[in-house]
């Protein structure tokens, strides 16, 4: 049987009011622990494990998925609505979705980010239904060169980040590949920057510097200038998505979901890099490129498809090759594995049935999610009615029991004190908190590529250049910059030639 | 509503003090059981490791399999530094014997390479559990056939065999090292390529780059399954039920043997009584169908070693390994 007829054999096995009913509790947990910064789905998952033991194999796999995708929508909400991203993936989605919130649309942002992720997560679920195989080559085919390349790529994309000061965005940047550098050198084992303090060994969690820069130095930010008592008009239309929004989000949609599926199965990835390709991209295409850091809906449209889509990317590694990408999927795999499943090459022929069940419930939680989030979107955007020191208090509440979740220890709570602090710094003194961000996360991945290609070669930077995927991301680095270089100073040249 | 509210607190008393009283009067027997010495307490197991990892998976067998004996037990996870953060962490519940914690090779590595402050010192071994052995492989289009050759091209110019596994320090590491010093080269000069876990790891190798990689058994045995990668060689002392055409690293002519074994620890300071009692305990859960069952699902080799000869076994690792690190250059 073809892979259509096993996948209308899964929706027949997966649409029993008892799935169903699984799925929607997957997906409500999901998007709940999605909204609350710091508890993730991989913790919820691996929590959950134990209990669902006694369930039917399909149906604790299923609420699994839903909690997936579900904590990828949640964590666009408190982005939008309060520059609180809930994951890490989400983070990009604050620079535009929170100035449309405070414009008096953060309906339409909440719709674009949720129709969004609907289109992506289901583009994604089908590229993952009939494409898998394929991907699988493609993402088994980087190496360390390949990804070395990627970052590069990522890093000149940068530049549509940075704000309008390059010094600033630059200096913002530089502090996030600081914060990266703290804990153990994985190539030798050595402790960086930890200054003998032990919670400082595993380095410092990106969920906790997003929490600290964007949602800590806010509520201080507040504090300190006594505007606690504001608030802004949250609905400003009477429709959600104008026909205007409509037409300037789904290429966004679209083109996000391209970069994020691929990406997001690459198995060293993961769905930020894709957000910020996404974010370059949808600012360069543009035709209000002037509305970009003033409420863009492109710019929550692009990342949010690119996200989710990386979400379904994940799971091609995973099913495929048994290669866990990311610590959800890691736990996904260990309750493969306690019902007996191997995911691997032979998943598809020795389990089959399950599989295309999961995968159809895949679909399924899609509808829910966004049969879920739509409608809410009104409702969550009221939120924003509640003065700012009301939400603030609620934001620090939830910052630090999200923190406390994920550490465990006093000492993350002051790390998480001491980063909103240089938040606050960083926001008196004009410097953008996103570039310090990327910086975090692509930082430690470059360097860790960087070493591991260098360490192959016996340190002939040659390596770097060696196959036909790193030439191909290379060329594109050089025309980013070309692009980001000469273009402007044609520009110029154009223009003065016209006046004079 | 307001009427279970008020009733609520009262009943759970009522039921709490029944419960007490009732199986009070079952521990009088001779000697203490684990139950005495956990008094109400619940039994709280640490894994040092983020979730999905073999500790996390080890614990959560065992809180699956204490359920029979001791009721809910609580695990938690306290991930980073090859568990030597959760140690750190560990170390101040001193005395408590209803704190228990997973260990094994990779947490004895990760203290030399990372210079913890802490070591297994400063707990108090209970017993091993199981134990896992790792497997040599090169991806399917590698000219290496054997075990030998790969010696050979080891001793041969050792820093151009690329060798890929997990962490800096881990099992993984420790035996390129040992690796090395048997192929007769110098174990500071191995290309070790480290990643934080077994998928990262399958990503380097399967992109052709690296020239063998060194992994756990269930990890990769998809894989090797598959034909996308070949299995050289394994370091058990015998040859694996999993993979039986696969000789042992002895067979293959290197001599070298690693296991990566996890045990339990409990906090320093408890009394001998309790030690006792909480020895008893682990090893009456190795004999339940839940825990034997688990070993075969996880492919893990069942190795329970308690008492006097686990905590001579551990100080032999420690040695072992501090050696094999330091010549590797690290710690």
């Amino acid at each position: 049987m073809d892979s259509f007829g096993l996948l209308m054999d899964g929706f027949a096995a997966a649409v029993t009011p008892e799935h169903l009913l699984w799925a929607l509790i997957g997906v409500t947990i999901g998007t709940a622990v999605g909204v609350l910064p710091g508890v993730g789905p991989a913790l919820t998952v691996a929590l959950l494990l134990p209990i669902t033991f006694r369930l039917d194999p399909a149906n604790a796999l299923i609420m699994f998925a839903g909690i997936y995708y579900g904590g990828m929508y949640g964590g666009s909400t408190t982005a939008i609505l309060l520059n609180t991203p809930g994951e890490s993936a989400s983070m990009i989605t604050t620079l535009e979705g929170n100035k449309m919130a405070r414009a008096g649309r953060a309906a339409a942002a909440l719709a674009t980010a949720a129709i969004g992720s609907f289109v992506a997560a289901t583009i994604g679920t089908v590229a993952l239904t009939f494409l898998a195989p394929v991907v699988a080559d493609f993402a088994t085919s980087f190496g360390p060169p390949e990804y070395v390349a990627l970052m590069a790529v990522a890093f000149v994309t940068v530049s549509a980040l940075l704000g309008r000061s390059l010094l600033k965005g630059v200096a913002s940047l530089l502090v996030g590949v600081t914060i990266g550098l703290i804990g153990i050198d994985t190539q030798t084992g050595q402790p960086r920057l930890t200054f003998g303090i032990d919670s400082l060994l595993d380095g410092v969690d990106v969920v906790i510097v997003v929490i600290a820069l964007f949602a800590l130095s806010e509520a201080f930010g507040h504090l300190l200038t006594g505007t606690g008592h504001t608030t802004v008009a949250p609905l400003r239309e009477r429709a959600v998505l104008s026909r205007s929004d409509l037409r300037r989000s789904w290429p966004a949609w679209l083109r996000g979901t391209a970069l994020g599926f691929p990406i997001g199965s690459l198995p060293a990835g993961g769905a930020e890099v894709p957000t910020f390709l996404s974010y370059a991209t949808e600012k360069k295409l543009s035709k209000h490129p002037e509305e970009f850091g003033h409420g863009a809906i492109e710019g929550v449209a692009g990342p949010e498809a690119a996200n989710n889509a990386a979400a379904a990317g994940v799971l091609v590694p995973l099913l495929t090759i048994g290669l866990p990408t990311s610590a959800t999927a890691a736990v996904i795999l260990t309750a493969f594995q306690s019902y007996g499943l191997q995911p691997g090459p032979q998943l598809f022929s020795e389990s089959g049935p399950l599989v295309w069940t999961l995968i159809a419930s895949l679909y399924i939680g899609n509808v829910m999610l966004l049969l879920l989030n739509l409608p809410l979107a009104k409702v969550w955007a009221r939120l924003l009615t509640i003065p700012s020191y009301g939400l603030y208090a609620g934001v620090l509440v939830f910052a630090t029991l999200g923190t406390f979740a994920a550490g465990g220890t006093a000492v993350d709570l002051l790390v998480l004190a001491a980063l909103g602090l240089l938040g606050l710094l960083m926001r008196l003194g004009g410097i953008p908190v996103a570039p310090a961000v990327v910086g975090l996360i692509l930082g430690p991945i470059a360097e860790e590529q960087l070493r591991r290609a260098l360490t192959l070669s016996e340190g002939d930077p040659s390596i770097l250049f060696s196959g036909g995927i790193t030439i191909v991301l290379w060329v594109v680095v050089a025309l980013a910059l070309i692009g980001s270089l000469a273009l402007p100073a044609l520009r110029r040249r154009a223009a003065t030639r016209d006046r004079g | 509503m307001g009427r279970i509210r008020r009733w609520l607190p009262a009943a759970v008393a009522v039921l709490a003090t029944v419960t007490v009283v009732l199986t009070a009067p079952e521990d009088g027997h001779a000697g203490s059981t684990a139950r005495d010495v956990l008094g109400e307490r619940q039994l709280r197991l640490m894994a040092p490791a983020s979730p999905g990892g073999g500790w996390d998976q080890t614990t959560r067998e065992m809180q699956e399999s204490l359920r029979e004996l001791v009721g809910r037990t609580e695990v938690y996870n306290v991930s980073g530094a090859g568990g030597t953060i959760g140690l750190s962490q560990f170390v101040r519940y001193d005395g408590d014997p209803s704190q228990l914690m997973a260990t094994g090779l990779i947490m004895v590595g990760a203290v030399v390479a990372n210079e913890s402050r802490y070591s297994l010192e400063d707990t108090t071994p209970l017993v091993r559990l199981t134990t896992d052995y790792q497997v040599i492989v090169v991806p399917a289009d590698s000219e290496l056939t054997d075990l030998a050759g790969v010696s050979a091209a080891m001793s041969a110019d050792l820093p151009a065999v690329s060798i890929s596994g997990g962490s800096a320090g881990g099992a993984e590491h420790i035996l390129a090292g040992l690796m090395a010093k048997a192929a007769g080269a110098d174990p500071a000069q191995v290309s070790y390529v480290a990643h934080s876990g077994g998928g990262e790891m399958l990503s380097t190798l399967l992109s052709g780059r690296s020239t063998i990689a060194i992994s756990g058994v269930s990890e990769i045995a998809p894989q090797i399954e598959a034909g996308t990668v070949r299995a050289l060689a394994v370091s058990s002392p015998s040859r694996l039920d999993s993979l039986p055409d696969v000789p042992t690293m002895r067979e293959a002519g290197m001599d070298v043997e690693l296991q990566n074994w996890r045990g339990v620890v409990a906090p320093r300071g408890i009394t001998a009584e309790q030690e006792q009692a909480l020895e008893d305990l682990l090893v009456d859960m190795t004999e339940t169908d839940a825990w034997r069952s688990a070993l075969a699902e996880r492919g893990w080799g069942e190795a329970t070693l308690a008492g006097e000869e686990f905590e001579r076994f551990v100080r032999d690792e420690q040695e072992r390994v501090s050696q094999v690190l330091a010549e590797i250059g690290l710690g």
